[in-house]
């Protein structure tokens, strides 16, 4: 059926009063996802909402793909109201998922609030079991930790207000196991998704300790394939670096990647935090 | 049935062309359309230089649309050479490049150097500010519009010309005709409409530029009364462009005088925008007894006017 096709909605189920997960059906033969890519879904229109909204999946099996979201606004409101049975058309799996570690990794993953989805769609492919630290506001927040138990190894969950697992935030928790942990092996691999002041203060940590890794970033996203240029981002410039920067071209430190496209993983040591 | 419409000496398969800088440079719509099978593709805006383009947020949703403030990012006229047109060539549809440039001598360096690698046609884009004098659109001064026009034709000999007309002018019949009078093949409009939103959490505004193009169904009733207006006032052919999302659209576009339809937005949510609306006309013209699509244009029941 290719990249754009329809699905049915066969079940949208919440976990909180805010987070579902929506489950959806492709109507025929589709390509799997790799972990870390993402879907454009219809949330309805045609004239408005116009756009589709851009989401990592959660699972994939022989014939279901699931999402989780949380109602932020317009689109997602209305993502709450599907019922089973709905037809929806689907652009993807889009953009580049996570590059999987070498056989000596060691990977730590690391979600923040939903961030979460796309983190476990790596945990669950991986052939190792991998170290996930995990973060929400509170316990109602926390999600898909049954499937959690059946596939990482340690895990270090925790949440701002402390009523599960560690009180404190994903990246205080991360810090603490860095400095705990003697021999910092080079082959710890860092994976991160969550929200961006998440993601820059673990690109901070792990560039500090000189551990390599992927963030997976979002962004509002137009066609969602990579031809409108509406998601693309300050990315660090690697051919202008490695020409020992001959040439004084104005901007020549960064290049627009497009999250859609070149992404949504990118290299940590890539990313330009503008905050 | 016959789809095909004539924009000057260049003669389009079917009215469906692809709007500037939303369908990039024609390979990443393969997988989804058929590019063979559409009438022209309208490549994104090229410059001398590549430009970086603007930084993020470039784009929100509006109601019934959306802002862009990409920037005008492309690979320059080199690497598009090199690097786009060869895929474009192999294509069996027309090949219409979109060019800007800082002043006019940039836009003539553009249309002589894409005539000589035998692009169709060549698509003006006046919205960008006139570097020389003082910022100022070369769309929004009949003057430096008219001078930009002729310069240009000067310089082609085979590709056709198509001016894209700004919207922000308060009187397209009259833009219209100094496209016109200065020689362009044809005319396509509209741009974008200028906009801005606001995130009321943050207070700050949803795009970095601040300001962006308004596009997509929003505009879609500014857009045809400027077709309207604009039709009426020339005889060269008006290619119209501004929320076009289904075969309903474009037919309303050519009932309104349009000779030939550009997808934009529309394309965004449904890759297969361009597609369905050749169908869709197809079904319009079987559904309405039409054999030649060319006697839907300027059609509107003047009866009644």
């Amino acid at each position: 059926m290719g990249r754009y096709f329809e699905a049915k909605v066969t079940g949208n189920n919440p976990l909180n009063n805010k987070t579902c997960i929506l489950t959806i059906e492709p109507l025929g033969p589709v390509t799997s996802p790799e972990p870390g890519q993402f879907y454009m879904i219809e949330v309805g229109g045609p004239y408005d909402p116009l756009l589709k909204r851009p989401f990592s999946y959660l699972k994939q099996t022989a014939d279901s793909i699931s999402f989780l979201y949380a109602v932020r606004g317009k689109g997602t409101s209305l993502m709450k109201t599907f019922m089973e049975g709905k037809i929806i058309k689907i652009i993807g799996p889009l953009g580049n998922g996570y590059p999987l570690p070498p056989e000596n990794c060691a990977p730590l993953l690391i979600a923040g609030g939903t961030g979460i989805a796309s983190i476990y769609s790596l945990a669950e492919k991986l052939p190792t079991k991998a170290c996930v630290f995990y973060g929400a506001k509170c316990k109602n927040e926390l999600f898909v930790m049954d499937d959690l138990k059946n596939i990482e190894s340690e895990s270090f969950i925790c949440t701002d207000d402390g009523s599960c697992g560690e009180k404190g935030t994903t990246v205080e928790v991360l810090e603490n196991y860095l400095i705990r942990t003697p021999k910092l092996e080079t082959r710890n691999l860092i994976y991160a998704c969550g929200p961006k002041p998440m993601l820059e203060a673990v690109s901070k940590i792990a560039l500090e300790k000189g551990l390599k890794g992927y963030v997976s970033l979002e962004e509002n996203m137009g066609c969602g394939f990579g031809a409108c240029l509406g998601c693309a981002i300050k990315v660090r410039n690697k051919e202008q670096r490695a020409k020992g920067r001959k040439n004084k071209v104005a901007g020549a430190e960064f290049v627009y990647k497009r999250v859609c496209k070149e992404g949504p993983v990118f290299p940590i040591e890539d990313i330009i935090w503008e905050t | 049935m016959d789809l095909t419409v004539d924009i000057g000496s260049l003669k389009l398969k079917n009215p469906v062309m692809t709007a500037s800088g939303t369908f990039g440079y024609g390979e990443e719509y393969a997988e989804f359309v058929d590019l063979n099978m559409l009438g022209a593709v309208v490549v994104k805006g090229i410059s001398l230089e590549p430009m970086q383009g603007n930084p993020s947020p470039r784009i929100c949703e509006t109601a019934c649309g959306m802002l862009n403030a990409i920037g005008l990012q492309n690979v320059g006229l080199k690497r598009f050479l090199k690097d786009k047109l060869p895929y474009l060539k192999n294509l069996d549809t027309k090949i219409v490049v979109n060019i800007l440039g800082k002043n006019i001598r940039e836009y003539v360096r553009l249309s002589k150097s894409l005539d000589d690698a035998g692009v169709d046609a060549i698509e003006l884009n006046v919205s960008c500010p006139n570097v020389k004098k003082g910022g100022i659109a070369f769309g929004t001064n009949k003057k430096i519009l008219a001078k930009l026009i002729t310069k240009v034709k000067q310089s082609v000999s085979n590709a056709t010309v198509i001016v894209k007309l700004s919207p922000n002018v308060s009187n397209i019949p009259d833009f219209a005709k100094t496209a016109e009078d200065s020689g362009s093949d044809a005319i396509s409009l509209i741009n974008t409409i200028p906009g801005m939103a606001i995130d009321i959490e943050t207070r700050r505004p949803k795009l970095a530029n601040i300001i962006g193009g308004l596009s997509g169904p929003a505009i879609k009733p500014i857009a045809l009364r400027m077709v309207w207006e604009a039709s009426g006032a020339v005889k060269i052919p008006v290619i119209g462009v501004g929320g076009i999302v289904n075969a309903d659209d474009a037919i309303e576009f050519m009932l309104a005088g349009a000779t030939a339809i550009q997808v934009g937005t529309g394309n965004f949510p449904n890759p297969r925008a361009t597609s369905d609306i050749i169908e869709g006309i197809q079904l319009y013209l079987k559904r309405k007894s039409i054999h030649d699509i060319k006697k839907v244009i300027g059609s509107i029941n003047r009866l009644v006017l």
